[in-house]
């Protein structure tokens, strides 16, 4: 009763609308591509995962391997993370706040990351630090373990996730101009402080995304970490590689529960997403009310 | 102009772009670009015989037409379906929106071996969707087609979302106008909404496209990898590796990275064609 008079509102005239067996026909395509290519996957995996009972799933996450594997995608996920953080940071703010030559050019490079195959991400440091790569020989003789190791596996990621935080910050920030950090420096901050009080609280919601995406795929990479880890059990192997393991040598209920945590870490991206969306609309429809306010109107 | 092209940069009075850019490009040159130029010049350095024999070799092209053409199957289908799904999104009302609409961009956050295994237990003979599509005799995993399934995953936000803000920015009077001149809906639709959504489809196929070129995790467990038969270029230089025949998998390597850079290139065209195109609307 009370929807009816909302959709008669929200119908569209007839003239610019598809008759309605068009419009029933267009969302049920919709719906099956949809229902077919990303609800039923992340139906199976949690399905398979809880096939053998919440017994085997629980065993399967405190497996010695598992555990191994959790704490090394955790360790390359907080080295990462605050790197590419400041990165992000840094490039977005020369690139948003000022003009300069080859600015254009520094925006098509920082996306190289995602253009170019995860193999091929892993296969560059192979190329440096392999025993056959440039400072292989080096390497060895001061017995340092680069691929095959830990190390190898952070800069994969590191070069995987870096353009992560700054594509988010830099359209915000171009889109939020100059005005109001000049305005600090005309009544005399400092440039860390015109950073800390004016620029961070205006990025912070998008800033948090693009950490939590960044942390999302430092976790959940595969292609070039398999190429630099060597698959070395408890040592070199994180999630995702625990995870093809299990499945290589058929214990699929294994693979899908460990393969469930990445799930639901996907799933928590896509809720931080919404949510940040929605703060910055709210903060955005806020700023307005603020701005239209007589002032000291605002409680 | 003449003078802001002379400097290295316009004037302003906020601090910290020496620092701000300089870090950007220490740490992007060592992250990045370094490695990358370490992988153009050991290519190079194989010898120009060996990179011929190697990026040509029958195995090297059967990935080759494996990875391009179901690249482009996979791009095609998300252009069709992902237009319908960004339409259905902009234009229709139905439950569960919001949610629908969050859920387009899970191939962006689940890693692609969690995918590449979700799918290939879907798909697999005895799968939920295998086994009845096996009865029709159309089996899926461990064929090419089901390297385009794998594809077409992965590759479906890019379509739906550089379609969907286009379709948001629309203006209605187009369409009433194009009405009241006496088209018909479907006219309406490829004389006036089609031009003005084109760019965003052919960026979001490009997209998709490079996306997919370089894709590894998702496809290695339901390609079955059967050499001359359902190998994609990434899977073979990761086995050019493994047989410590480093240079062959920096010449394959090589290869894919041209590709990708005339991509990349043609993406930056295409958005800027779909800019120039959506301005005068916008302003």
């Amino acid at each position: 009763m009370t929807t009816a008079p909302l959709t008669a509102a929200a119908r569209p005239s007839r003239a610019t609308a598809e008759p309605w067996p068009v419009r029933v026909l267009l969302l049920g395509v919709a719906g099956v591509f949809l229902g077919l290519f990303l609800v039923l996957p992340l139906v199976a995996v949690f399905a398979q995962a809880l096939e053998n009972g919440l017994a085997a799933y629980g065993a399967a996450l405190v497996d010695p391997d598992a555990r191994g594997a959790i704490g090394l995608t955790m360790l390359t996920a907080a080295i990462v993370l605050p790197l590419n953080v400041v990165f992000g940071v840094a490039a977005a703010w020369a690139i948003a706040k000022f003009e300069f030559r080859g600015k254009s050019l520094l925006l098509t490079l920082i996306d190289l990351p995602f253009a170019v195959s995860p193999v091929i991400s892993g296969l560059i440091y192979v190329l440096l630090f392999g025993a056959q790569g440039w400072l292989g020989p080096w390497l060895a003789a001061h017995g340092i373990k680069v691929i095959f190791a830990v190390p190898g596996i952070v800069l994969a990621t590191l070069f995987v996730t870096c353009p992560l935080v700054a594509r988010e910050l830099i359209p915000l920030m171009q889109s939020q101009g100059t005005e109001e950090e000049e305005a600090a420096l005309v009544l005399g901050a400092r440039g860390g402080q015109v950073f800390w009080r004016v620029t961070l609280p205006n990025i912070k919601w998008g800033l948090l995304y693009g950490a939590i995406l960044c942390n999302a795929r430092a976790m959940g990479e595969f292609g070039a970490v398999s190429v630099v880890s060597g698959h070395i059990r408890g040592l070199t192997n994180t999630l995702t590689l625990h995870v093809e393991i299990l499945y290589n040598e058929y214990n699929f209920a294994g693979a899908f529960a460990v393969a469930s945590l990445l799930t639901l870490l996907a799933l928590v991206t896509l809720g931080a997403k919404q949510l940040v969306e929605w703060r910055t609309r709210r903060g955005g429809r806020a700023e307005r009310a603020a701005e239209a306010a007589p002032a000291g109107g605002i409680p | 102009m003449a003078i802001a092209a002379l400097q290295l940069r316009k004037r302003s009075v906020l601090p910290g772009f020496g620092l701000a850019l300089g870090f950007t490009l220490l740490y992007f040159g060592l992250v990045v670009l370094i490695p990358l130029a370490a992988l153009v010049v050991r290519g190079m350095q194989v010898d120009s015989a060996a990179f011929l024999k190697t990026v040509t070799a029958p195995r090297a092209l059967a990935a080759y037409r494996l990875s391009f053409g179901a690249s482009l199957a996979a791009a095609g289908l998300n252009v069709v379906f992902g237009a319908i799904v960004a339409w259905a999104l902009v234009r229709y009302r139905f439950p569960l929106k919001k949610v629908v609409d969050a859920l387009v961009d899970l191939p962006f956050a689940l890693p692609t071996a969690v995918a590449g295994i979700a799918l290939t237990s879907l798909y697999a003979p005895t799968g939920w969707l295998g086994r009845p599509l096996a009865a029709l005799g159309v089996p899926v995993a461990y064929t090419p087609l089901g390297v385009v399934v794998a594809l077409t995953f992965v590759g479906l936000p890019f379509v739906v979302r550089t379609v969907q803000p286009v379709l948001e920015d629309l203006d209605a009077e187009l369409e009433e106008a194009a009405a009241s001149l006496g088209a018909q809906r479907w006219q309406t639709i490829r004389r006036v909404i089609l031009p003005e959504v084109l760019p965003a489809l052919a960026t979001g196929f490009a997209l998709a496209l490079a996306r997919a070129l370089g894709e590894y995790g998702s496809v290695i467990f339901i390609a079955g990898n059967m050499p001359l038969k359902t190998e994609v270029v990434p899977l073979l230089i990761v086995i050019k590796l493994e047989q410590f025949d480093t240079g062959g998998a920096a010449a394959l390597a090589l290869v894919m990275l041209a590709a990708s850079f005339v991509l990349l290139l043609t993406i930056n065209l295409l958005q800027r064609w779909s800019t120039r195109r959506r301005a005068p609307l916008g302003d």
